[in-house]
């Protein structure tokens, strides 16, 4: 067991610190600690250009393998990098669902022929994707989506119809990866089908959900017809759950130390705004400053225990992966309760009318949603007790 | 960077473990705790003769394992799982950091000696509750040929039964960690007064040690005189970090007692482990315990760099602080559950929960509780430093 990186490492570190200092800067300086939860959707043209600026520089995908095109960094490097990225506050990646989730997919189960269609785009920065998985009737209970799948055999298409709900970055993507049922019979997790469906076309329309905050991150999809090529199905027909379960096995990976960082970030601000009102005088206020600081802390190392133990390799999850996700979503969640009381009365103030709110009146209220998305603390609790502790699952009801 | 056990670290975790699930057995601690000395002689003498766990930290030099912080960790978690009776914290977690980062090799090595041979040793400097030095009150004064020990101690680990005794002192008029000194002795000199002093939780016993113008040796000075009070603060940031481990190993333990209870016990025809309420409060402790240990992971590697005088050393004021203060809260919340998903058994003297819920709340108290830790690092965040 040993903290320290090797020499190699560091100059990694000083290289990809080096590149991000000459090119975070013209007009993309003005992204710096933007785009992150709460603020994805702000400047989204200058983002994409952004990704575009990683992709010359190849640093999109960098721990993808190098015969799929990515960078082939070792996990070291790869926490590295998404540690020295959000320390530059260079901004939230639009990229980050062809990066993270749609290409590990398509690079674990799919077949050369979409290796070759859609990595590129991913790699250049140039496609951006985005995830429909929930639907009104299928948030917790996941495997009771209802989108159907039919296939056309004289059209030669897969055609969709259904509705998919909080896809963020919907209205920016090129494609949406889908999970539907193929078989209109089958129930739960049986007789899905994950599909890569372009998001340019007739049959797809992307409403906004205006959100607690005012702006609208999230998105409602509808899919009226939409067209899916014969061969825009991953897997086959019938192991769309199989897939998008490995998918949810790429969410945890070594992006989990960027996001700290952006944390880190957030901690920084709410030190300050209490260092400059005096409420960092307030014992009950250092208490929790404190407690926010060190469960942060503890938050990096749980990581890199994720990342030196097995989770993963045979699809279980060790305990310090389980807990992950109830870990950061709680601890954020009072991270936000923290951050409007250290403002006092003051954080009533909005920045500006309508409803612009300051970075920490967002912080407080987008927070709501991370114990919320991605399998609820009530869904994470069951999950951690049903496979951590082999405790009994719930009784059917019917 | 390696965050996880090398395959001999997981070896001495997993002989211990092992060892300890087969000897510190519910009937073993119970047996132990009502005796005045609070371990079981035999006990220790196979930790140190079969397990050589005693000499895991002792210097290569004298036929120790010379080993560090990580390993050391490895085997507080297993004794906190077992709740092991034995002054293995004491003699290894306190006194030998303290004979080995105070004395010269010279002083300390006959002493280190004795240890590595089975003799128990503890480390006493608590006048009046106090973090950190501040605790000290006991005196020492210089005279010709050595130095004259008054003081008062409380609350020392094993304090009434260790063989070998290292006293703090200070110089009158001093304060803080200024005009330190500590000092070695064998516990059987005249002029030491020693008792037991029953406590809350059975399966640590502390002790009283007094003594008035005790004579003392000017070879009985670790270090320079009036000099060691970094070296206590240290000492006290190192066995912190052991104790936290024990306390992350015993909310492991309280947590599989729990799960493994409401498995068996059954009520409306199922049994309870079904229930989301039960479960989500079992879930809720494995985040703790989960979490404890990360915590714990990285407080070692610090520790050991502290240790082995590695770049990450002065780090380790703020990494005690992090584990202790999350340790200490995991462990008291977890048996405190525990106790609860018992339901009225776990109210009685007979399961073994509430000496895991008293352990927990004894321990929290001990070097610096939750909420004292979180004021330490809140100085470092929002102070420009841990004594501004």
């Amino acid at each position: 067991m040993k903290l320290s990186f090797s020499a190699e490492d560091e100059s990694f570190r000083t290289e990809v610190a080096d590149w991000l200092a000459d090119n975070l800067t013209g007009e993309f300086a003005k992204l710096k600690f933007r785009g992150g939860p709460g603020d994805e959707h702000s400047f989204p043209e200058e983002r994409k250009r952004w990704e575009q600026k990683l992709a010359e520089g190849g640093w999109t995908c960098v721990g993808w393998p190098q015969e799929h095109g990515g960078r082939g960094c070792s996990i070291e490097q790869q926490v590295i990098f998404f540690e020295e990225y959000a320390r530059a506050g260079a901004p939230g990646r639009v990229g980050h669902i062809g990066e993270g989730l749609a290409g590990p997919t398509i690079i674990a189960f799919g077949t050369p022929a979409q290796q070759a269609k859609y990595l590129p785009g991913i790699l250049s920065g140039s496609e951006l994707w985005c995830q429909g998985y929930s639907e009104p009737g299928a948030g917790s209970d996941l495997a009771n989506v209802k989108t159907k799948a039919r296939f056309d055999t004289e059209r030669n298409k897969w055609i969709i119809n259904g509705q998919k709900v909080w896809t963020s970055l919907a209205h920016e993507s090129d494609y949406c990866f889908v999970i539907a049922r193929t078989d209109p019979d089958s129930v739960a997790h049986k007789g899905l089908g994950f599909f890569l469906v372009k998001m340019d076309q007739p049959g797809v329309e992307v409403r906004p959900i205006e959100q607690i905050t005012g702006t609208s991150e999230f998105n409602e999809v509808f899919f009226d017809d939409a067209e899916c090529e014969a061969d825009d199905i991953v897997g086959a027909p019938g192991d769309g759950w199989k897939v998008a379960m490995g998918l949810l096995g790429f969410e945890r990976g070594v992006s989990t130390l960027g996001q700290q960082m952006q944390f880190q970030n957030e901690l920084d601000e709410v030190i300050r705004v209490a260092k400059a009102n005096g409420r960092d005088r307030d014992p009950a206020i250092r208490q929790r400053i404190a407690q926010a600081h060190a469960e942060l802390k503890i938050m990096r190392y749980n990581s890199l225990r994720m990342l030196s133990g097995q989770s993963g390799s045979d699809g279980s999850l060790q305990g310090e992966a389980l807990i992950y996700k109830l870990f950061w979503s709680t601890w954020h969640r009072t991270l936000g309760e923290l951050a409007i009381d250290v403002c006092g009365q003051e954080g009533q103030l909005l920045e500006a009318a309508p409803y612009e709110l300051t970075r920490l009146q967002s912080l407080f209220l987008f927070v709501r949603s991370d114990t919320i998305y991605g399998g609820s603390n009530q869904i994470q609790r069951n999950i951690i007790a049903e496979r951590g502790l082999e405790m009994p699952r719930e009784p059917k009801w019917r | 960077m390696e965050f996880r056990f090398t395959e001999e670290q997981q070896m001495i975790r997993e002989t211990a473990a092992g060892f300890f699930a087969d000897c510190s057995t519910s009937a073993a601690v119970r047996e132990a705790m009502a005796t005045e000395r609070g371990y079981d002689l035999s006990l220790w003498r196979q930790i140190c003769d079969d397990l050589y766990l005693h000499a895991i930290t002792l210097p290569e030099s004298i036929g120790g394992m010379g080993l560090g912080y990580v390993e050391l960790i490895a085997v507080m978690e297993q004794m906190g799982r077992y709740l092991v009776c034995a002054p293995y914290f004491s003699t290894v977690c306190q006194a030998v950091p303290a004979l080995q980062l105070a004395g010269a090799e010279a002083v300390s090595g006959p002493w280190l000696e004795r240890i590595l041979g089975g003799e128990t040793a503890t480390l006493a400097w608590i006048g009046q509750e106090q973090p950190g030095c501040e605790a000290v009150t006991a005196t020492c004064e210089a005279v010709e040929d050595g130095f004259l020990l008054s003081g008062d101690y409380r609350l020392v680990v094993d304090g009434h039964s260790a063989d070998i005794l290292v006293l703090a002192a200070r110089q009158a008029g001093t304060e803080g960690r200024e005009g330190i000194s500590l000092f070695v002795v064998d516990a059987g000199t005249q002029g030491i007064e020693r008792q037991w002093t029953p406590t809350l939780d059975q399966t640590r016993h502390l002790g009283r040690i007094q003594v008035d113008n005790l004579m003392l040796q000017a070879e009985a000075c670790l270090g320079n005189s009036g000099e060691a009070g970094a070296v206590l603060e240290q000492v006290q940031q190192l066995a912190t970090i052991a104790l936290a481990a024990e306390q992350m190993g015993g909310a492991q333990q309280v947590q599989d007692l729990a799960v493994q209870y409401t498995l068996e016990r059954e009520q409306f025809n199922r049994p309870i482990a079904s229930f989301q309420a039960i479960k989500h409060k079992a879930a809720d402790m494995m985040l703790r315990t989960e979490v404890a240990r990360s915590a714990c992971y990285y407080a070692a590697c610090i520790a050991d760099e502290a240790w082995q005088g590695g770049a990450m050393a002065a780090e380790l004021p703020e990494a005690g602080a992090v584990a202790k203060s999350y340790c200490s809260d995991a462990y008291f919340r977890n048996a405190g559950e525990a106790l609860q998903m018992h339901g009225g058994v776990g109210f009685t003297w007979e399961y073994d929960v509430h000496l895991y819920f008293k352990r927990a709340k004894a321990s929290e108290l001990m070097l610096g509780t939750a909420s004292e830790h979180r004021e330490t690092l809140a100085k470092l965040l929002l102070d420009g430093g841990a004594n501004a």
